[in-house]
């Protein structure tokens, strides 16, 4: 009798003569199924697992790199403590840059105002009520050097989340690095330019999806060849999952998007694989489920890493490594006694850690009511160094890969989301996907069921289905400064009073004619545009009028 | 016939909206399915829609109530310029506002005449509660 056999004999007899007898004196006390609807046996074991290590497992740094990509992970270095940040005016919002520098943060993470990201300037009248709420206002190029001001961008990395604006932001950046005497191609940082997902859940989109793609991947071919390090795209689960979806589909979502852009790019611009895929990176969530997320992560290393391999043929092992940025759920925050938040989010970084994230945003507690204060950032802040520096989580390379339960976890998730993007490939990829309605619908769905289960108390949440206070919290929450949104306008407007007027109209002048033109890359066009100091509302304004603007469906 | 007669009884109608330039939908979105199912005909405009175009909206389709979605911060400016318009075209329809609102801005957004706010984790249940309260159905 092999071992197998043996485990499987006491395995049974374990079940016979000590579980069930004992769940007969105590039942157990709620089902166990996993977030995505599979149930859970009460124990792992050797059965659960694949006897594959070399081909599903192997080694970090190798493939497939199931337990990391790095062959040293966090021992060698910390992931980076990337908070995510922007308020009011560039002035503000730099002096919390400066004061989360000096709190230990080790990279920059932007949000802009609404206006910004759809390309509107702040004098515009839909983008007045927005300017500087839930982001800075960037509307031109002063603004931009204003943010980093007194900071070294040739050193600090720094994530952009800027999509359907991205080519203006990064243009923007880069006339900034140069205006300070700093070669592009020494620039580090990311921008999300990930206009897929912005149809399907977040949506901030402009233009139609056919113009959108060519926007997005144009900007990853001039990257992969003018700013080496900068990462052109980073493919968001995140939005997905916020707005209902899965895991399952989550990871899906994010890898059909991911299949996509790498088609797309090879397409339109015959550039071989290996020559822009190390350059793009991913981002997702991480909510409380501690174990799932982790199995998540490794899932989605494991299957990327195949798909580049097989799928697309790459040969560099740069091409089939998966990066990615870690925010914390923004969904499974409570307004509702916020202190009780700051337990949630450790347990949601300490998957992203456990999971081998690169990057990682802790949510801050009082993020359900308002934007953070100074005070409760730097809490979010703390929560990443404590999980660093205290707790020992990282002494260990993918510490919790070989439990029979993550394992089972990791092989089923990565098993769900298989049959999701095969699903997807059927309808003939993610854009096809997405004009027919498929990816918003199934996550419409999935939170509609999310939030029926909250009600019937299958899902359970401290404070808001259990354990309620009726009490109100009472915290101090953040005000944006009114004063920044007239400095905003004011600034746009000296911009475009001082500036070369011939210069200006013939840059727009050539980008319109670019946009026209559809073997044009257009980036080239955009980074003239704001070199001679159009705002984000101009550029964008000509693209609009030459490319038109999307219609969304009204789905519920 | 009784039954025939509520079958063929006109449902009231509510329009759902998300109003200014936020894209956070889900709310929004899981509320008009559940207040369709309770039994209310729900109009959802989607996405970016200014005040006006929401009273409009609501007057052509003869709405007993709007329900405005905003998690972007801009609440005050928007639903202001929203009740005012509703003021200025002498229409009489309820408002309910959802969202990120902080605990001080409700009560001004109350002050304004909004008839509820609701943020997150509010169960569903209270929502149309309140939704039949204020159109007057059972």
């Amino acid at each position: 009798m092999g071992n197998t056999e043996k485990i499987k004999e006491k395995y049974d007899e374990w079940v016979r003569e000590f579980l069930l007898p004992a769940l007969k004196k105590v039942p157990e006390w709620r089902k166990f199924i996993t977030s995505f609807g599979v149930g859970i046996r009460p124990l792992h074991t050797p059965l659960d697992v694949r006897d594959d290590y070399l081909g599903i497992l192997g080694f970090p740094g190798e493939y497939p790199f199931t337990r990391g990509i790095y062959p040293s992970m966090y021992r060698s270095r910390l992931w980076t403590f990337r908070e995510y940040s922007g308020f009011g005016s560039p002035e503000d919002t730099n002096k919390r840059y400066k004061f989360l520098i000096s709190q230990g943060q080790t990279g920059l993470s932007v949000a802009f105002d609404l206006p910004t990201q759809l390309g509107l300037d702040p004098d515009h009248e839909l983008a007045y009520p927005e300017v500087g709420k839930v982001g800075v206002s960037i509307p031109e190029i002063i603004s931009m050097s204003i943010l980093f001001d007194n900071i070294d961008i040739s050193k600090i990395t720094t994530s952009f989340t800027i999509n359907a604006t991205a080519a203006e932001i990064l243009a923007m950046y880069v006339t900034v690095a140069e205006s300070r005497g700093i070669d592009k191609a020494v620039l580090d940082g990311t921008i999300q330019n990930d206009i897929l997902k912005e149809f399907i859940a977040r949506n901030l989109y402009i233009y139609p999806p056919l113009h959108s793609m060519r926007y997005a991947t144009d900007i990853i071919a001039y990257t992969s060849k003018n700013l080496p390090k900068w990462h052109p795209i980073s493919i968001s689960g995140y939005h997905f999952r916020e707005a209902g979806a899965t895991v399952v589909q989550e990871l899906a979502f994010t890898l059909a998007d991911a299949i996509e852009y790498t088609n797309w790019v090879i397409n339109r611009w015959k550039i071989n694989v290996d020559d822009f895929a190390p350059s793009l990176s991913f981002f997702f969530t991480a909510t409380t489920n501690l174990f799932e997320e982790v199995a998540k992560f490794r899932a989605a290393r494991r299957l990327y890493a195949r798909i580049m391999r097989e799928r697309f043929g790459a040969k560099k092992p740069e091409s089939m490594k998966m990066k990615f940025h870690v925010q914390t759920s923004g969904a499974a925050l409570t307004a509702q006694q916020p202190e009780v938040n700051i337990i949630r989010t450790t347990l949601q970084a300490l998957a992203a850690v456990l999971g081998g994230a690169q990057s990682l945003h802790v949510n801050a507690f009082d993020e359900a009511l308002s934007l953070p204060t100074e005070k409760s950032v730097k809490l979010a802040l703390r929560v990443q160094q404590v999980i660093a520096y205290e707790s020992g989580v990282i002494d260990s390379i993918d510490p919790l890969g070989g439990s029979y339960y993550i394992e089972w976890l990791t092989d089923t998730i990565e098993e769900e989301a298989m049959k999701i993007i095969d699903y997807v490939d059927s309808l003939g990829g993610m854009a096809k996907a997405v004009e027919i309605g498929y990816p918003q619908r199934a996550i419409a769905e999935s939170a509609y069921q999310y939030q029926r289960m909250v009600e019937e108390g299958r899902i359970s949440i401290i404070g808001v289905n259990m354990f309620r206070e009726e009490e109100e919290p009472h915290i101090e929450l953040h005000r944006v400064d009114p004063v920044s949104r007239e400095r905003s306008i004011r600034r746009v407007r000296e911009v475009r009073e001082n500036r070369n007027r011939e210069a200006w109209e013939g840059a727009l002048n050539r980008l319109r004619r670019a946009a026209d033109k559809e073997d044009e890359n257009i980036f080239p066009y955009i980074l003239s545009a704001i070199r001679a100091r159009a705002t984000i509302g101009e550029v964008s304004g000509v693209l609009r009028d030459v490319w038109g603007e999307h219609k969304p469906l009204s789905i519920y | 016939m009784a039954v025939q007669l509520i079958m063929h009884m006109p449902r009231p109608k509510i329009i759902i909206a998300k109003l200014g330039l936020d894209g956070h939908d889900r709310g929004a979105k899981v509320i008009a399915r559940a207040l369709a199912e309770a039994g209310f005909e729900v109009v959802y405009t989607g996405i970016r829609q200014t005040p006006s175009q929401v009273v409009e909206t609501a007057i052509q389709e003869d709405a007993k109530l709007i329900g405005v979605s905003i998690l972007s911060g801009s609440h005050m400016e928007l639903v202001s310029e929203l009740m005012k318009i509703i003021k200025e075209r002498g229409v009489d329809i309820p408002v309910l506002v959802g969202g990120i609102i902080p605990p001080e801005d409700r009560d001004a957004l109350l002050k304004m005449g909004v008839a509820a706010v609701y943020g997150p984790g509010t169960p569903l249940r209270e929502i149309i509660d309140i939704v039949k309260k204020l159109v007057g159905a059972s």
